[in-house]
């Protein structure tokens, strides 16, 4: 059951040659160099990997987290609704389970242990208040069809988040339902759909995204069951305003555009593409993915969007856990707020909290989940919120925004910058001249990074810049990491012209090389093999 | 601002190095016509006072009550090593695994997760997660959509109603019809129904059940599957999964999807959530299942790693042709989960399913005792309905008396008469005896 996870190359002189690059590419990072000396080598490839829950499984191992109930326990479930043999589950003692996590933990980079650029995504500390929050039993025991009367506390939090969001977005009312960004996007969509048929306007299947927008943004128009019409950039990188004016039309639903946009650039013509979009009778959603840059500083609803979603994850510090949980709640303005999902939190006039009963609101469009929200992850944007106050989310766009600059202009001085500054929270830098010059690409200079202990920014996204790099800093970090990280760029920029194969074996201090990444698409293995044999739990 | 690192010095020198003498001049790009001027939101709070805001607020839920409310999210022991796991900075603040060479333990975790959600499906593609079992459930019936390119799906009535309703308005976009089917007088769905939908009328893209049910039923699901089959549909079994340490897998009883709830496996129930979507399908369908998937692979080198894969389904590569706009999942819900799994092992989770089965049983005995005889005859694990006059008052007085008497099913079912009188209890492996004594005694005081 112990498969190697180290395999001998085929060659000896290919590896032997291998490994020396692999030597050279370790021994060309830079110390790192503290008062007291330098931190000696940096961690070798492949020691820490494990072996998975199956493989450590032995029969009879751990077990006892609770009584055992009564042998007849069963006896009511006949035969033939019961499974034929026990799920072959692994085995293992708690400390087993404990090691292994810690150990897998290790392999991942994340915002805790190091500096983490990547565009869109918003990876600024998560602040641990939040998480203590989040843990308090008087919440994270609360059912969620517990009686409006014995769930006061959460729906005070909850009502007051409404109102907090509803103020940060210039909007008249929000859903917490969402369960992620691209959820809000479906539920945003769904309301715009709800609008237009409540009036009578049937012929609107067209929803218009420009070309640099988030790939949710069309998947959700199709999911919610329109056709999607892009649109191209201006070269300063905002919408066409003239393709848009030409994509308009009596078949337009809506308008989906994220501001700032995934290039980090406000939309300067933000009034002409609104008055269009409203003259041709459709309606402006925006993709709030980038507000980290603007809070305070433009109010979606005041400046005339219809609807926007907020992603609580990137813009109010919850955690990002490695792929989620998110929150995606959306804000829209009085014309909307009739079909939004039920239930929403509600104040009586007695000062108390409740839901909206079943069918209080006609025209809303239902449920998009179960239950009210992801109240844990809100609970933790409430906190975010309540720590930095109104004063201090504006403090958070000017460092964030300032930081993206200061970034900016220390990554131009090897890497190109496709759009005219000043850039918002995040910024697009291209390698399209080193690749040019060197062979080096994107990808490259991204696994190098590894190397010099970052995580990569988001690479190859936007499409519409060739060998992009979208890199977004936030406010949490300091000057001298946007300065470490600046010269990493730099010194990879260098290694690109003199030493080119260094990079093309990035990452060598990473857990594992580059990946076979076709063969796994090609043959797909999901899941670990069946355990057999002395492997198999023993039937109960 | 709280957790910024920047000194009066550091702003001084990066807007010195900008060439511009204040911050202002970065948001000279808003028009001035819709550049805002602050927030209207309360001052900034130390986290002392914060801490102390937020104590209040969570001592205002009432979460000592004696509990009885499931329907749909349970109760469960967490064994303490669950939290210490998730509660990690490492899985707790990387993202999706975009780049696997430094993200191996995410990708692991979920490949591990896949793993053991398909030992317990019977299923062998298991999807890294989805919002909850309502957005599983609407996703479950998109896949029979697509995979049949039919547009009717039938679900039973007795399916959780928030899956129900999340599905309708998940199917609300497109052409598509959902149906439901009514249920027999012992709580099972009527499967004489089902072969009549499926044989008249346009043909039909997938069925659905619950298993159990929201009644808490056991239902037929062999019999259902070979029925839908027989129909050239889909069949999606909507399961929880702790049930399936004892119960027939849907891999046994050929459903062709199982989606449902995660949250009994080591998540809190949290008034809602964050929870945890499980979707899990046959091989066949493999290029239909929406959401990140992780396979096994090797490095250059021949090192065994994992990385996503079928790429080629996501909205990300595909856009508008994407097999949903699903992005952000519960990667860290799903670990909680995978956590679980290994520390609880194959016989705990037995036992726990058993454990539950055993409570619900003393609870039927004691609330019949008291006056409230089970609704249904059907056989269930964990969960079912009783009957009693005037359930939403009965309801709200025994809260009064600190019990939580589980769901007043009117609340769901408001134009059912037969249900005007039920209340839906369940029983898991952390009920106590006491508890049931109390739910009894203060039962057989409201109904004297």
């Amino acid at each position: 059951m112990t498969e190697t996870l180290e395999r001998p190359a085929a060659a000896q002189a290919a590896e032997a040659e291998a490994a020396d690059i692999v030597a050279r590419a370790l021994a060309h990072l830079p110390d790192r160099v503290t008062p007291e000396g330098t931190l000696g080598p940096r961690r070798a490839v492949g020691a820490m990997l494990q072996y998975t829950l199956a493989e450590l499984s032995r029969a009879g191992r751990g077990g006892d987290k609770i009584p055992h109930p009564p042998k007849d326990a069963l006896d009511g479930i006949p035969m033939s609704q019961r499974r034929a043999e026990p799920p072959a589950l692994p085995e293992l003692n708690e400390p087993e389970v404990i090691r292994h996590f810690v150990n897998l933990s290790h392999l991942n980079y994340s915002v805790d242990g190091g500096f983490y650029p990547l565009g869109s995504c918003t990876m600024k500390y998560n602040p641990k208040i939040n998480e203590w929050a989040a843990r308090l039993p008087g919440f994270a025991a609360l059912h969620p069809l517990a009686p409006d009367a014995a769930s006061q506390g959460t729906l005070e939090l909850l009502f007051e988040l409404q109102e907090m969001l509803a103020e940060i977005s210039g909007m008249d009312a929000v859903t917490l339902q969402p369960a992620a960004g691209a959820h809000g996007e479906l539920t945003g969509i769904l309301l715009i759909r709800a609008y237009h048929l409540s009036r009578g306007d049937t012929e609107r299947q067209e929803v218009i995204v420009p070309d640099s927008s988030h790939g949710t943004n069309p998947a959700t128009a199709s999911m919610a069951g329109f056709r999607t019409v892009t649109v191209p950039s201006a070269p300063d990188g905002g919408v066409d305003l003239d393709a848009l004016r030409a994509a308009l039309g009596p078949k337009t639903a809506a308008v989906m555009l994220t501001n700032p946009s995934t290039l980090g650039l406000f939309e300067r013509r933000i009034h002409e593409l609104l008055d269009a979009v409203h003259d041709a009778g459709a309606l402006a959603y925006m993709d709030g993915a980038n507000m980290n840059a603007v809070l305070g500083k433009f109010r979606p609803g005041s400046a005339g969007f219809d609807v926007m979603h907020f992603n609580l994850h990137k813009t109010f510090s919850t955690p990002h856990g490695g792929g989620g949980p998110g929150a995606g709640p959306v804000a829209v303005r009085k014309h909307l707020a009739p079909f939004l999902p039920s239930p929403m939190i509600v104040r009586d006039d007695d000062g108390s909290y409740r839901l909206e009963r079943e069918a209080e609101r006609p025209a809303s469009i239902g449920r998009v989940r179960a239950y009210q929200g992801s109240a844990g992850v809100l609970v933790r944007a409430y906190t975010y919120i309540r720590a930095h106050g109104g004063s201090g989310l504006v403090e958070v766009s000017e460092d964030a925004v300032l930081a993206a600059n200061y970034l900016r202009k220390r990554v131009g001085e090897a890497y190109e910058l496709p759009y005219d500054g000043p850039c918002k929270h995040e910024f697009v830098a291209t390698a399209r001249p080193l690749r040019d010059a060197t062979g080096i690409r994107t990808l490259d200079v991204a696994k190098r990074l590894i190397d010099y202990g970052y995580h990569p920014p988001t690479i190859y996204f936007p499409l519409i810049v060739d060998e992009c790099l979208l890199i977004e800093p936030t406010e949490t970090e300091s000057l001298e990491t946007l300065d470490a990280f600046a010269d990493a760029l730099l010194a990879i920029a260098d290694e690109a012209r003199h030493s080119p194969e260094l990079i093309h074996a990035a990452p060598v201090t990473a857990p594992v090389r580059r990946l076979d990444e076709a063969t796994a698409a090609r043959k797909p293995e999901l899941h670990w093999r069946p355990m057999t044999g002395a492997e198999t739990p023993c039937p109960s | 601002m709280p957790y910024g690192p920047h000194t009066t010095d550091d702003r001084a020198l990066m807007l010195a190095a900008l060439g511009i003498d204040s911050v202002a001049v970065l948001f000279e790009d808003i028009p001035a016509s819709v550049r805002a001027n602050g927030l209207d939101l309360p001052p900034p709070e130390p986290e002392l006072l914060l801490s102390h805001r937020l104590e209040r607020l969570a001592a205002r839920n009432q979460v000592g009550l004696a509990g009885f409310l499931g329907a749909g999210v349970y109760r469960h022991f967490i064994p303490a090593a669950v939290d210490q796991v998730v509660s990690r900075g490492e899985f707790y603040t990387a993202y999706t695994p975009y780049q696997p060479e430094v993200s191996q333990g995410t990708l692991q975790t979920i490949f591990e997760y896949q793993s053991l959600l398909a030992e317990l499906t019977g299923l062998p593609v298991v999807s890294a997660s989805h919002y909850d079992g309502a957005a599983a459930t609407a996703e479950a019936a998109l896949m029979t959509i697509r995979a049949t390119g039919r547009d009717r799906v039938l679900v039973s009535r007795a399916v959780h109603r928030h899956y129900v309703d999340t599905t309708r308005t998940y199917l609300s976009g497109g052409r598509h019809r959902l149906e439901e089917l009514p249920t027999n007088p012992d709580g099972t769905t009527d499967l004489g129904a089902l072969e009549r939908a499926l044989s008249e009328g346009e043909p039909v893209a997938g069925v659905m059940l619950g298993q159990p049910n929201a009644f808490g039923v056991l239902e037929e699901m062999a019999e259902a599957a070979r029925l839908t089959h027989g129909a050239g549909a889909r069949f999606v079994a909507i399961v929880e999964p702790v049930s399936l340490a004892v119960l027939a897998t849907p891999g046994e009883y050929g459903a062709d999807i199982a989606a449902g709830e995660g949250q009994p496996l080591g998540i809190s129930p949290q008034y809602g959530g964050p929870y945890l979507g499980v979707l899990a399908t046959t091989q066949e369908l493999i290029r239909q299942i929406p959401g990140r998937l992780v396979g096994r692979t090797l490095d250059l080198e021949g090192r065994r790693a994992y990385v996503m894969t079928l790429r080629a389904r996501e909205q990300d590569i595909r856009r508008d042709k994407a097999a949903s706009n699903i992005c952000t999942n519960q990667a860290l819900c799903a670990l909680a989960a995978t956590t679980y799994l290994a520390v609880i092992g194959p016989h705990g989770l037995r036992d726990v399913a058993a454990g539950g089965a055993a409570a619900a049983r003393r609870l039927e005995k004691a609330l019949a005792a008291a006056g409230a005889p089970r609704l249904h005859s059907a056989p269930y694990l964990n969960e079912f309905c009783v009957r009693v006059p005037d359930a939403r008052r009965v309801h709200g007085e025994l809260l009064d008396r600190g019990v939580l008497a589980g769901l007043a099913l009117a609340r769901w079912y408001p134009d059912d008469p037969e249900l005007s009188d039920a209340l839906l209890v369940c029983a898991t492996e952390v009920t106590t005896h006491e508890e049931i004594e109390r739910f009894a005694t203060a039962l057989g005081e409201v109904l004297a």
